[in-house]
């Protein structure tokens, strides 16, 4: 099987304006093994709609992931003016006008729950076109294959490129092409490692080499992944790594829009000739241009499969080379299940239905999980209090015949000032509080955006006791603005 | 073993010969990546016998090229760990008690130490929350026997209970009982007395009989009015705590044959300065003076 190579057909086609290009998709029906060697793809340049939605796409995303960190935000003096921050040493994470605390990890919960719905709901409206267009391997991998094609060229020169004997020519271009890849990827660690520390500063620390060692690691292991992944792996990355795909089949139903090739259009398929009769044949003319755009390496023509990420590069070689023989585009097009069905039927297609019951739902299930979290973002308390009962021992007799209990508090205060905090008991009688360390139960002061812990001793008369445990609030307040924290516990005394 | 080795009529590849359940396995080779990777491995182990310890010999072992050891390895952290205590350890020895309660990060490393030193000779019997049981002392109340201050609790800890040591702290109660200082209906006019000198019910006529006795054997330990007296280690028997028990059957029990606790002394077991965590420790937990 001479995949590699490339050669036009001039016998049949004398002056056809479409060449044949030799090319076998990699998981061809006819013979799908299931353990042999990788076979080279060389994806060609593909012009039309889609392969410019994909440049902007890419042009977007990478944009937000190179510059996001960089944008500013004045928080006061005493937190960063970093937009977008995870900050590890200080357990924050900072976006934009969110705050969020180690113990508030849910809004992450939120936000993984919103990100999985919104993929359902992308795919059941069209396919994998999450995996086409705006994920990262694939933002990447097509990077890395225009970073190719402007050094090799496009697919027949780099097949004749890696088919010609070593010389300058070929090393210079193939060591230019993989330094590319390596900045890339050093460029793409680069960036990871400003979400994590003040922009700026690190930037200048990394270039003078005073940045800490795990920034210099991270880049490393980035320049790494993305190296292998977007240059050497490529499309193995989603056939073989990736559990999506598997999982995106069960996503789709009959009306979603699935990147497909109308056989009943194009079957059977003939090579083109000039001011041919196309009514006894179909609109294929076997020219294989969408194998050969394919970065999957597939035939579209061979029905849905696994390996298909819905980029529709397939959609624009195709169309252009219909507008070259004069037929009707879109012979390979996003398309439904039923419209299919429907032109076997000979029944007229119909618009694809957006608004179903798998949309409606989805859609619901995201604007509930939003409004969740912006409601509980909206009213997110600047004070919080954690109450720990002393377990051992549960509780201590005292001289006089009364019960104490010991508890540690810890008040949370997530304004950027300082603030003093007084601290009482609701609902249990006659109690006496003592906070260690201090004089009286007013005037705990716990520093800006931080934690404090006291100790405090609750005690109660033997005689005020119903039971051997009660239910009763702490309550912490601001001195100043009067802010409230109340939080249960309980009292324990001896067995009654 | 493999045996029916046949042809698949379907894919033309051989089977394996296994079968089960009908279902036959396909001799296909593997993936050239998986191949790789397994050999690589092979490598990758090789280097770990000539790295690291690997194989046993008759009597010792390969120790490979870098003597490479987990116990060392720990050895050096206790000493890098004993090393950075140590400028806190140093500190300690010469401050006193108060010196340390008074720097918050003295303070809080001795709490550390204290905590974790009472957790390996003293919760054995105090308990590890240091709640002691009948006849230990509960180191969280505000009753001491032989005093709360922080000085009276290093005391207590270097010199111990009833000790071998010279210093130690002793105390003694006649067993009226079986010493037969006292009658039985003596003894039990006297547990009457204590019983109303700690608030509890009682019978007032016996308490009455009981209250010359107790003046006359008691009152010289634990005071005329029952509050004890520290500096023989005689317990208040006014208050709401009992070493052995407050109720009249036990304390019947205490008159008659009388009670002696034991405490090791830790000076010249534990060094100074994990004996002044400990005093601070003890004194944190809520009852000290």
């Amino acid at each position: 099987m001479d995949q590699a190579s490339q050669v036009s057909s001039p016998a049949t086609a004398p002056q056809a304006a479409v060449e044949k290009i030799d090319v076998d998709a990699v998981n061809k029906k006819e013979e799908r093994s299931l353990y042999k060697a990788r076979v080279k793809i060389y994806p060609k340049r593909a012009t039309g709609t889609f392969r410019k939605l994909k440049w902007l796409v890419m042009a977007a995303t990478l944009a937000v992931y190179y510059l996001a960190p960089w944008i500013r935000w004045d928080r006061g003096p005493n937190a960063p003016d970093q937009a977008i921050l995870i900050d590890f040493p200080a357990r924050r994470f900072y976006f934009f006008f969110i705050e969020i605390w180690p113990e508030e990890v849910y809004y992450l919960t939120g936000l993984l729950i919103i990100a999985a719905l919104a993929l359902f709901l992308v795919t059941s409206l069209a396919g994998r076109v999450w995996c086409g267009y705006t994920c990262p391997q694939t933002v990447w991998t097509d990077l890395f294959i225009w970073v190719e094609r402007l050094v090799e060229g496009d697919r027949s020169a780099r097949i004749r490129l890696d088919k010609s004997p070593l010389s300058l020519n070929k090393v210079v271009r193939k060591a230019t092409k993989h330094v590319l890849w390596l900045l890339i990827g050093a460029a793409t660690g680069g960036a990871w490692i400003f979400y994590f520390a003040d922009a700026p500063t690190l930037f200048v620390d990394v270039f003078t080499l005073q940045a800490p060692l795990v920034a210099y690691s991270t880049i490393a292991v980035l320049t790494a992944t993305t190296y292998t992944f977007g240059g050497m792996m490529r499309e193995q990355v989603c056939t073989f790594m990736c559990p999506w795909p598997r999982i995106q089949g069960a996503l789709v139903d009959e009306d979603s829009l699935i990147v497909s090739y109308k056989d009943d259009r194009g079957e059977p398929r003939a090579p083109f000739r000039k001011n041919q009769d196309w009514s006894a044949r179909g609109d294929c003319i076997d020219c294989n241009q969408c194998v050969a755009v394919c970065p999957m390496g597939i035939d579209i023509r061979d029905g849905q499969q696994l390996e298909c990420i819905h980029c529709a590069l397939c959609i624009d070689a195709c169309n252009e080379v219909m507008t070259r023989i004069d037929r009707p585009l879109n012979l390979i097009s996003y398309d439904t299940y039923v419209n299919h069905e429907r032109r076997a039927a000979n029944q007229p297609t119909q618009k694809p239905r957006l608004i179903r019951a798998r949309t409606v739902i989805y859609s619901a299930l995201i604007s509930v999980v939003g409004l969740i979290m912006l409601a509980t973002l909206l009213t997110r308390s600047t004070l919080d209090i954690n109450i720990l009962h002393d377990r051992n021992p549960l509780f201590v007799t005292l001289s006089d015949g009364s019960i104490r209990n010991g508890y540690t508090i810890k008040i949370l205060n997530k304004q950027h000032d300082v603030r003093r905090f007084e601290v009482a008991v609701e609902g249990l009688e006659n109690a006496v509080i003592s906070v260690v360390g201090h004089e009286g139960t007013s005037g705990l002061e716990v520093p800006a955006d931080r934690l404090a812990q006291f100790r405090v001793f609750v005690a109660v008369p033997a005689s005020s006791l119903a039971d051997e445990q009660q239910d009763f609030d702490f309550v912490v307040t601001d001195l100043v603005d009067g802010n409230r924290a109340v939080n249960d516990t309980i009292f324990r005394g001896p067995d009654k | 073993m493999a045996h029916n080795v046949e042809k698949d009529a379907v894919t033309g590849v051989d089977t394996t010969g296994h079968e089960w359940d009908g279902i036959k396995e396909l001799n296909n080779p593997l993936p050239r990546w998986w191949l790789w990777t397994f050999y690589i491995t092979i490598v990758w182990s090789i280097g770990y016998w000539v790295v690291y310890p690997a194989w046993p010999l008759v009597s010792s072992y390969t120790e490979g090229m870098f003597g490479y050891s987990s116990r060392q390895e720990v050895m050096d952290r206790i000493a890098e760990a004993k090393e950075a205590q140590s400028a806190y350890l140093g500190k300690i020895e010469s401050a006193s008690l108060d010196e340390i309660r008074n720097d918050g990060e003295l303070l809080n490393f001795a709490l550390a130490g204290g905590r974790s030193a009472f957790a390996v000779n003293c919760s054995q019997c105090h308990g590890q929350g240091a709640q002691g049981f009948v006849g230990y002392p509960n180191l969280n109340d505000d009753d001491w026997i032989w005093g709360g201050k922080p000085e009276e609790i290093m005391q207590t800890i270097n010199f111990g209970i009833r000790s071998a040591h010279d210093d130690t702290r002793f105390s003694q109660m006649p067993a009226f009982g079986t010493d037969e200082i006292l009658e039985r209906p003596q003894i039990n006019a006297v547990v009457e007395y204590v019983l109303k000198l700690s608030g509890q019910e009682h019978d007032a006529a016996l308490a009455g009989t009981g209250q010359e006795i107790f003046v006359e054997q008691c009152a010289a330990c634990h005071g005329e009015n029952g509050k004890g007296m520290r500096e023989l280690g005689a317990p208040n028997l006014s208050d709401s705590i009992w070493l052995y028990g407050g109720d009249r059957e036990t304390l019947r029990a205490t008159v008659t044959n009388a009670r002696y606790g034991v405490m090791p002394a830790w000076t010249g077991r534990l060094d100074e300065a994990t004996i002044k965590q400990l005093a601070v420790y003890v004194h944190s937990l809520g009852g000290g003076e």
